[in-house]
């Protein structure tokens, strides 16, 4: 019998929420649908839902830093192509083994997280934004002098990552890796937030002074958080490597991580699912917002107007996630669970 | 008299041009209430800050347990026993009245890098923090989020978390702020409550409230203690008349 019965324990959810029942929604059709795609021959479709669940790996560990640590970093890409070049670079001197590139990927990353972060949390609010994204440009303009392993022009990596019992090169199954990471990094993300370290990390986003005046060193924390999220984001980055078989410093540029984080924003900072929604809408918009307006320009006769719509889509998808940013706080998530409310 | 729980010498802080702490020396006894009255702008809060760690001073001493604790960072202050009060409510938004002091007494349970288990539903924190809330009267709203608390609701949380941990001290710092006779009134009885188990250390304007709650008071005029002394003799002084009471 729990002590106290009564009491209603947000995070521990006795009945699913409406956001989260949708994000389960989503988690599913993005295991099926490029399951099935595959099958009946569309092959084009796993990769895209492979490069989806590895940005919604990504795009998670950024959340929770920026969604539940209220610490808005804008330089997460810069994991991504650490990561991407811990498989690079090991496969250009020949050796292959995922058990190595893995490994590496989220030991490097760590350590730039733990040195980077440890500079960077002693700032706050837009100088913190300013100086991580500082730092994953210095990470970008490293790669991109070394010339070494194709410096701007990037590494093609000819073998992907060995694993004991997979077999990369076959689509399926590096997609499922990819979704089976994702999930257990959903997994390790509910826990970790709704942990006693979680509740420091929410308390210091909402109320940093008060952490401090009840007796938390809440910078400690933050590092940690800063480091998990950071580990996690290079993983993703070593799977990004693996899928797309080529790496180069554009991974990690700033407008990267500024995708990073609309995916965060838009489909719901500090939920668990929200930013799985987001990686999902940004990059089904990225794909086929261009091709919907030009077809809708078309349809109305508007294509004289605006002939080269399906190239210049940017417009309308900034003015969307203003829109979003601007009206809908909470995102996606918050969306859902709003209508669900009203219904 | 016993050794003073926390000794304050020669406290200095000036913003600027403006001295908000200008040689500042008070003490307070273990188990007693003193109170800092003084008019707006005597430079309470900064007194408050600087004791909880949150304002450096420029000068002085602040001596907690026989420990010099002046350059003692904020947060390891909570952890010796010294806890404070905020005037403008100071809590954990988007969490019930219960996570917040949760929260506070998770502080004082070791270091809270323990990732895997919710800490919802930990006895060994929600059992303090839920008698917390029964002890200023608010058990009954453990599960209410902040935002649907009252006002006076919320100055209640705030100081069940600053007695979460039941800290050696308490650093009150107008308790009674934008409260209404009522609310004023039961936050007098929880303080009384409190009386002879916890000292306390309370910033108050409330004259009511202090006369009701302190064994002694010192008055603040711009950053000085201009008088020190039980009630009565406050009540009586002519300084502190001209100064503050005066104003009545």
């Amino acid at each position: 019998m729990p002590p106290f019965p009564a009491i209603s324990r947000p995070g521990r959810l006795k009945r699913a929420a409406p956001g989260d029942l949708a994000g389960l929604i989503v988690m599913a059709l993005l295991f099926v649908l490029p399951l099935i795609a595959w099958w009946s021959g569309h092959r084009f479709y796993i990769d895209f839902a492979t490069r989806i669940v590895v940005y919604a790996i990504v795009a998670s560990s950024l959340n929770l830093i920026l969604g539940y640590g209220g610490l808005v970093s804008f330089g997460h890409a810069a994991f991504i192509g650490i990561g991407a070049y811990c498989v690079g670079i090991p496969a250009y001197y020949g050796f292959e083994s995922g058990l190595l590139h893995f490994p590496l990927a989220i030991a490097v990353s760590a350590l730039f997280a733990l040195l980077t972060g440890a500079v960077c949390l002693r700032t706050r609010g837009v100088y913190f934004i300013m100086i991580t994204m500082a730092f994953a440009q210095m990470a970008y303009y490293l790669f991109q002098s070394l010339d070494a392993y194709g410096g701007d022009d990037g590494l093609t990596i000819y073998n992907r990552s060995w694993l004991p019992g997979l077999n990369l090169d076959q689509r399926p199954q590096l997609f499922l890796l990819a979704f089976v990471s994702l999930v257990l990094v959903l997994l390790l993300k509910q826990r970790l937030v709704n942990s006693r370290f979680g509740m420091v990390l929410r308390g210091a986003k909402a109320n940093e002074t008060r952490m401090t005046a009840i007796g938390y060193d809440t910078y400690a924390y933050q590092l940690a958080a800063y480091v998990i999220a950071g580990a996690v984001a290079g993983y993703g980055g070593a799977l990004l490597g693996d899928f797309s078989s080529f790496i180069a410093p554009s991974m990690m540029g700033w407008t990267r991580s500024g995708d990073l984080m609309f995916m965060v924003i838009l489909g719901g900072a500090g939920t668990l699912f929200g930013p799985v929604m987001g990686a999902v809408v940004i990059l089904v918009l990225e794909e086929y917002l261009g091709p919907f307006l030009a077809w809708l320009a078309d349809l109305t006769h508007l294509h004289q107007a605006i002939p080269n719509i399906e190239h210049d889509w940017q417009l309308p998808f900034g003015l969307l996630l203003i829109a979003i940013v601007l009206y809908q706080r909470g995102g996606l998530s918050g969306l859902i669970e709003r209508l669900a409310g009203r219904a | 008299m016993s050794e003073p729980l926390l000794e304050v010498i020669a406290l200095a802080k000036s913003f600027g041009g403006v001295r908000a702490t200008d040689g500042v020396a008070l003490t307070v006894a273990p188990r007693e209430v003193h109170a800092v009255i003084g008019p707006n702008g005597a430079g309470k809060t900064t007194l408050i800050s600087q004791l909880s760690g949150l304002v450096a001073p420029d000068g002085g001493e602040i001596r907690f347990g026989g420990r010099d604790i002046t350059r003692l960072g904020a947060h390891k202050r909570a952890l010796v026993g010294l806890a404070r009060s905020f005037q403008i409510t100071s809590l954990f938004a988007g969490m019930t009245a219960l996570q917040n002091v949760a929260l506070a007494v998770q502080a004082h349970e070791g270091h809270s890098f323990r990732f895997w288990r919710p800490a919802a539903g930990d006895e060994r924190i929600e059992a303090p923090a839920l008698a917390a809330l029964d002890k200023v009267g608010i058990g009954d709203r453990a599960g209410t989020m902040v935002g649907a608390l009252s006002h006076g609701e919320r100055r209640q949380l705030e100081i069940a978390m600053a007695l979460a941990a039941e800290p050696r001290l308490l650093l009150l710092d107008e308790p009674m702020a934008g409260m209404g006779p009522e609310e004023s009134a039961r936050m007098i009885a929880i303080l009384k409550g409190l009386k002879g188990t916890t000292a306390m250390l309370l910033v108050e304007h409330d004259m009511d409230a202090v006369f009701a709650l302190a064994d002694r008071i010192s008055v603040l005029v711009y950053g000085k203690v201009i008088a020190s002394g039980a009630p009565a003799d406050i009540r009586a002084n002519e300084a502190v008349k001209r100064a503050y009471l005066g104003e009545a």
